[in-house]
């Protein structure tokens, strides 16, 4: 979703305002006169942002919500969409803020793990716009409009992803921490794989049938498991990548 | 983390100007795998990102005559994956996917890629001197742990190394960068991008403040030639080159050496041509014992740190293995 679709911007001051053709983004101070029609997302966002909320003059604070909000966000704040889990998230965040620290702080989505926080174990790893990335590497401000699924959106309802249950099935897994990672990153992986991309221990033109351990290993060694499950964690991804090749 | 402002470009001209007019020190963001950790860290302090991980430069194009452009927001792992670039370039294709994990070639982008900073561990704490973070503060790593650090092209003020996979690979295709700078376009051959630290290792590349690499060409390879990247490293995969070796290869009827690059990965601040390797192979056959007298010449200017003199014999090993390999394949 395109948040300049649904605002209508007021400069602050237009005499000293500097626009650039072709950038998006506060670059100057502004604010942003939301429309009615944004303030059910605004609603569950949770109270911070209400607190950021300046409203408009005229409306009668004694009722909410208010038809209109002006909310003034300074250079370093940045009010962004978000859609995780098929839910919609109306944030303004920091704009230092890791989509991994929205997700867990401001979203309580605390089934994304924070481990090395730069990059290297896979712990945080989510999917962004169905690609799977280290969420502690990405800054939400750059991702306004994302469409985003971490392990609390795998399942369906009561039904488990398929790689939660040969997760379970296998015991791939000890303390669990990196689990959740492991799952994002099967998930993407194995839809890597279907497109046909290689690895750097494929040969000849792309993966064909089921993965191998090789493959598969190689394809999640952005993951590491401090318990060093990796021969059940791989033999779940088998079993789920066989099951996959077997329906196709 | 310092605070920042944040801007989104649309158009690679439209961050140039911004960047121009930043009043604080900008820098551009791509796929943010290294800068956010550097940020992190400390060692990147921007006051404002220009978010260009967007631009309309996500394109792999076939060129005519031959050739391909590959746009600078262009993601690792789609150009890695790409049908033309698998077919016609193997040694870029390779370079990527060797390179960092699934997760990460997912984010990292082709310009961002050649800007990334060395991770030599003292330039990332910035409790330790470092000259490249801050010129005249000196370098724990010549007398420190400098394993993994270089044997070529370094000096007395920076033994540090270019992490890159990828810009090996682009050396041996003779790639070239195209920049978007303030007075308009100008293009960088690879290797000539990167720069050895000599006097001021704070600088890792010839690019001037603001410029903007939105594009890499490659022309196309000779007939028949072959090429190839292989990489050693610490463990199997998701680890930085300690010697790494991008080639191509191209025989006559009677294996005979008709055209030869080679450039070396792990061993310098830029990705190393070896340029003395090559002139030894020129119309020679293509032998093991040809390949290993090429490596000697080209070695022999190495200048191994206290730690790590097992990186000669390694990369005149892995360099006699590659083009071997690639002889027996041609």
């Amino acid at each position: 979703m395109d948040a300049d679709q649904q605002e209508e911007r007021f400069d602050e001051d237009t005499s000293t305002q500097e626009t650039y053709e072709g950038l998006t983004g506060l670059y100057s101070r502004r604010f942003i006169l939301k429309g009615a029609a944004a303030t059910g997302a605004v609603a569950a966002t949770g109270p911070d942002f209400w607190l950021r909320a300046v409203r408009a003059s005229g409306v009668d604070r004694s009722e909410a919500p208010p038809a209109v909000q002006i909310a003034p966000p300074t250079d370093t704040e940045t009010e962004i969409t978000l859609t995780v889990n098929g839910q919609a998230q109306l944030l303004t965040v920091d704009n230092r803020s890791t989509l991994l620290d929205v997700l867990r702080e401001r979203l309580g989505l605390t089934g994304t793990k924070k481990g090395c926080d730069h990059g290297q174990c896979g712990a945080c790893t989510i999917l962004l716009d169905g690609r799977r990335v280290n969420s502690c590497l990405v800054f939400a401000v750059a991702h306004d409009g994302a469409q985003i699924i971490t392990v609390e959106g795998l399942a369906d309802g009561d039904r488990l992803h398929p790689l939660q249950q040969a997760f379970i099935a296998r015991d791939a897994f000890q303390c669990g921490y990196c689990t959740p990672g492991q799952l994002c990153s099967a998930v993407g992986m194995l839809g890597e794989a279907a497109q046909g991309w290689p690895s750097a221990v494929t040969t000849g033109p792309g993966p064909a049938g089921a993965l191998s351990a090789d493959e598969i290993r190689e394809r999640m060694s952005g993951n590491l498991c401090r318990c060093a499950a990796y021969p059940n964690i791989v033999a779940a991804i088998t079993d789920v990548a066989q099951r996959n090749e077997a329906a196709s | 983390m310092k605070q920042f402002s944040y801007i989104r470009a649309t158009g690679a001209r439209a961050a140039v100007r911004a960047y121009a007019a930043a009043t604080v020190p900008a820098m551009y963001l791509g796929g943010g795998t290294n800068l956010t950790d550097l940020m992190r860290l400390g060692v990147a302090e921007p006051e404002l990102l220009i978010d260009v991980s967007g631009l309309p430069d996500d394109q792999i194009l076939g060129r005519r005559g031959g050739g391909l452009r590959i746009g600078a927001a262009v993601r690792n792992s789609d150009a890695a994956a790409h049908p033309l670039i698998r077919r016609d370039y193997p040694v870029l294709s390779q370079a990527l996917l060797d390179g960092a994990s699934g997760q990460l070639r997912n984010m990292a982008t082709i310009g961002g890629n050649l800007l990334q900073r060395t991770r030599c561990a003292y330039f990332q704490d910035v409790t330790k001197p470092c000259n490249k973070r801050e010129l005249g503060s000196g370098c724990p790593a010549i007398t420190g742990d400098n394993r993994y650090l270089a044997i070529l092209g370094h000096s007395d003020l920076c033994v540090a190394t270019h992490p890159s996979d990828m810009a090996v690979a682009l050396a041996v295709l003779n790639a070239v960068v195209t920049v978007e700078g303030p007075g308009g376009q100008r293009t960088i051959p690879i290797p000539g991008l990167h720069r050895l630290p000599g006097a001021d290792p704070t600088r890792d590349t010839v690019l001037q403040p603001g410029e903007l690499i939105v594009a890499v060409d490659l022309p196309a390879l000779p007939d028949a030639a072959r090429s190839v990247y292989r990489k050693v490293r610490r463990r199997a995969s998701f680890s930085f080159a300690v010697v790494s070796v991008a080639a191509v290869l191209k025989l006559d009827g009677n294996s005979q050496i008709r055209d030869c690059r080679i450039a070396l990965g792990g061993v310098a601040a830029a990705p190393w041509r070896a340029t003395q390797a090559e002139l030894a192979l020129r119309g020679v056959p293509a032998t093991e014992a040809n390949f290993a007298a090429a490596a000697e010449a080209e070695l022999s200017a190495a200048r191994p740190l206290g730690e790590n003199g097992y990186k000669v014999p390694l990369a005149r090993d892995v360099l006699v293995r590659t083009l071997t390999d690639l002889a027996e394949a041609a």
